[in-house]
């Protein structure tokens, strides 16, 4: 018989820890593994350099005139030194610009505790109402001292979040509306709610500016007169409204036929059934498409600057368009390129993780 | 002794007021909803013909045979100023289709390689793949855009020292130029010559299956494929003396002549688009293919398959069925984007009704055709993609 002897405890093969192991598991595991490690290397090592040096080493970081920057290699920074309260505010009168900056931030900050589940209460919609009112009473001005200041002046990343945030806030119910629409057993409101939704989803956003900018003019009776923004507005609701209704509508799909039964056994009504059963479970569901839809009508605004409304793309561009400074195009877009990478990504994350919080990606 | 007595049955349902009936009231509602609809369309229809009238703006499709005035970029079809505003739109309409199509097929080969390289087990790769898909997606389409034709425009060397990667192209600040094959009749018999080669691929492709399930041994495919593919064309290409000659762009003393022009313009929306697609592309096809189950993999290993052979003949198949709706989606959204040609100024259907509004003032027109067209594609395009997806979804799934 063998008696086996006791095993003495022993440190891992030193090549199997640390760094060595690393290495050789994710980038050299196999012959065509490493083939394909050292490709990319030898392409980095050939793309990185010169835009590192155009970044960094052979920018212009601080601010110095045009004539400078012309004869330096790299990027020209002081280019958004000198236009960075253009970029950032539009043409918002100059003296004026705190304004806009403490509505951004309210603007922010409202978006900020809206992420925070324990804020999930009545009193965030309470808080919402006083931060807009707010903002409204900043941006426009006109009472407690305040100048009066046209939208039409209004621009940058200020007009960018009102945009987008006004967009969603108004396009939600409306695309619920039409979701529940959509569903429903009555013929003419589901093919007017499919029609819809299907035309809007069917053009571009630009036809919709379009329409909105040329045509709404004519719609209205004539006299009446609404300002630029209110039409791009509208147009970025109804937009965003068939969207929101198709992502909504995945909730609803979602809630089992048993909720809505014993509901109406219980002798709930259609619009009790619908706010107090079904809605709640299906908007949780889909919470993070609605942040999606966020971010896309966040990235979509700036198509407004195409019917010349100053949002932070155009008042970039109206930037870049000084002829001082015309040479440096691509630092302004890289500059406002990241604003929007920022806010994005960061949204982005928070629906990702959402997702796996509210656990509706992993369900089949 | 208690007795029961007969519970009394009314011999008639009660009666409901008319206005608790459901079916009733559903159908007040919809009447209800319809007319305001309606009333809103008449009150919407009513302003615009009286503010029409009251600008004398003129109303009607008849601009369209009119003279257009402007002169297009590039078109497909030959395009004159002195040709109608119709024609102008219908060679917006041709641009439109050419730049998606061309952006569909790259942003789908850039996005399968990007989606296949984030679930690389190669650390670098992994990384980088990561970096472009979160760095492409988070911006605005519009800002590449821009920003494309920025770099091309403004870094791009001037003509008199343009790039010459290969020989026949030139890349400079107004766009690629290269080199195209002078026509010759033999082209045509070469093109049906590939064609032929084709079937007979698929045709043997079928036999060789055939002959594998039947015998159980498989005959060589790669050899007889190349053959049929590149041997029959060659064939006829060698038969006819080889007609093979290059329009060659030359620099002249200000500009170059001959060969074919990619426009600063065209290069700017379709690595725009295609790059920022792409990105969508990827996250799909990393999706579908994390949707199949981790076991058919292992179960395909464990029959002895190669790696190569679990991913074309499991992997993928399944992977595919969950790829193709999303991925349609993607290529609507950006046939729906190229309408941001209007920014770089690439004359597409947005921005020559754009320049047709601008010229006319028949605002109700131009964007009622715009959006019927841009309907249409994308009506077709789901379509289309809906009878394929009939095709490849497993036939007894529920």
């Amino acid at each position: 018989m063998t008696v086996l002897a006791d095993p003495t405890p022993t440190a891992a093969p030193r090549d199997r820890i640390g760094v060595v192991e690393w290495l050789r598991t994710r980038l050299f595991s196999s012959v065509g593994n490493t083939i394909l490690t050292l490709a990319t290397i030898l392409l980095l090592w050939f793309a990185l350099p010169p835009i590192a040096n155009w970044f960094v080493f052979d920018a212009v970081w601080w601010a110095a005139p045009p004539e400078v920057c012309r004869a330096a290699q790299g990027a020209c920074w002081a280019m958004i030194h000198e236009k960075h309260r253009l970029i950032i505010f539009g043409r918002y009168p100059y003296a004026e610009h705190w304004r806009p900056l403490i509505a951004m931030l309210v603007l922010i900050g409202l978006i900020g505790a809206s992420t925070h589940r324990p804020f999930w209460r009545r009193e965030l919609f309470a808080a919402w109402g006083a931060g807009l009112l707010v903002m409204a009473v900043l941006m426009w001005g006109g009472i407690f001292g305040l100048t009066f200041v046209e939208t039409t002046l209004w621009g940058g990343l200020p007009l960018t979040l009102i945009l987008t945030t006004v967009g969603i806030a108004v396009a939600f119910p409306w695309g619920v509306l039409l979701a529940l629409g959509r569903q429903s057993q009555m013929p003419i409101i589901r093919t007017l709610s499919i029609v819809y939704i299907e035309l809007i989803r069917g053009v571009p956003l630009i036809s919709l500016l379009f329409m909105a900018s040329f045509m709404f003019p004519l719609f209205m009776p004539s006299g009446v007169q609404i300002s630029s923004l209110l039409r791009a507005q509208v147009a970025i609701i109804l937009f965003a409204g068939a969207y929101l209704a198709e992502v909504v509508r995945g909730g609803l799909q979602a809630v089992p036929r048993g909720q809505v039964e014993a509901a109406r056994s219980l002798g709930l009504g259609y619009w009790p059934t619908m706010w107090k059963i079904v809605l709640p479970q299906a908007i949780r569901m889909v919470i993070p498409g609605i942040v999606n839809s966020f971010i896309s009508t966040f990235k979509d605004t700036s198509l407004v600057a195409i019917v010349s409304l100053t949002d932070l793309m155009l008042a970039a561009r109206q930037a870049v368009g000084d002829p001082e400074w015309r040479a440096f195009g691509i630092e302004g877009y890289v500059f406002i390129g990241l604003i929007y990478l920022i806010f994005c990504y960061l949204m982005s994350r928070y629906s990702q993780r959402l997702e796996v919080q509210l656990n509706t990606g992993r369900k089949r | 002794m208690t007795t029961f007595q007969d519970p009394v049955v009314p011999d008639k349902p009660p009666r409901v007021p008319l206005w608790n009936n459901p079916a009733v009231r559903a159908w007040v509602y919809q009447i209800v909803v319809m007319g305001l609809v309606i009333a809103l369309a008449i009150y919407l229809v009513n302003n615009t013909l009286t503010n029409l009238s009251e600008r004398s703006i003129r109303t009607g499709f008849d601009f369209l045979d009119r003279e257009a005035g402007f002169r297009m970029g590039e078109s497909i079809i030959p395009i004159e100023p002195s040709d109608s505003f119709g024609r102008a739109l219908f060679a917006g309409f041709l641009n439109t289709l050419k730049v998606s199509l061309l952006s569909i097929v790259l942003c789908t080969v850039l996005g399968v390689l990007i989606g296949i390289a984030r679930l690389s087990h190669n650390w670098l790769v992994q990384k980088i793949a990561t970096f472009y898909v979160e760095t492409l997606r988070n911006i605005p389409i519009l800002l590449q855009l821009f920003f494309w034709y920025a770099v091309i425009t403004g870094t791009f060397p001037n003509s008199q020292e343009a790039w010459k990667p290969l020989p026949g192209v030139f890349i400079s600040k107004s766009g690629v130029l290269h080199a195209v094959p002078v026509a010759d009749p033999a082209h045509v018999w070469i093109g049906l010559a590939l064609l032929m080669g084709i079937v007979a691929t698929v045709v043997y492709g079928r036999w060789v299956r055939r002959q594998q399930r039947d015998t159980g041994r498989r005959p060589p495919m790669l050899w007889p494929a190349l053959g049929f593919l590149l041997g029959l064309p060659l064939l006829v290409f060698f038969a006819y003396g080889a007609p093979l000659a290059w329009d060659l762009p030359v620099m002249g003393r200000f500009r170059f002549t001959g060969g074919q022009e990619i426009t600063p313009e065209f290069l700017a929306l379709w690595l725009g688009l295609s790059f920022y697609t792409a990105a969508f592309v990827a996250e799909v096809v990393r999706g579908g293919i994390q949707a199949v189950d981790w076991g058919q993999s292992e179960a395909a290993g464990a029959l002895g398959l190669r790696r190569g052979l679990v991913l074309r003949l499991v992997v993928l198949p399944q992977a595919l069925r969950v790829i193709i709706p999303p991925t349609t989606n993607q290529y609507l959204n950006l046939t729906k984007n190229s309408s941001l040609a209007v920014a770089v100024g690439y004359p597409e259907l947005t921005s020559v009704t754009d320049t047709t509004l601008n010229q006319t003032g028949q605002a109700v027109e131009c964007i009622t055709i715009m959006m019927a067209i841009y309907l249409a594609i994308s009506l077709s395009i789901s379509a289309g993609m809906n009878v394929y997806n009939r095709i490849v979804q497993i036939p007894d799934k529920r």
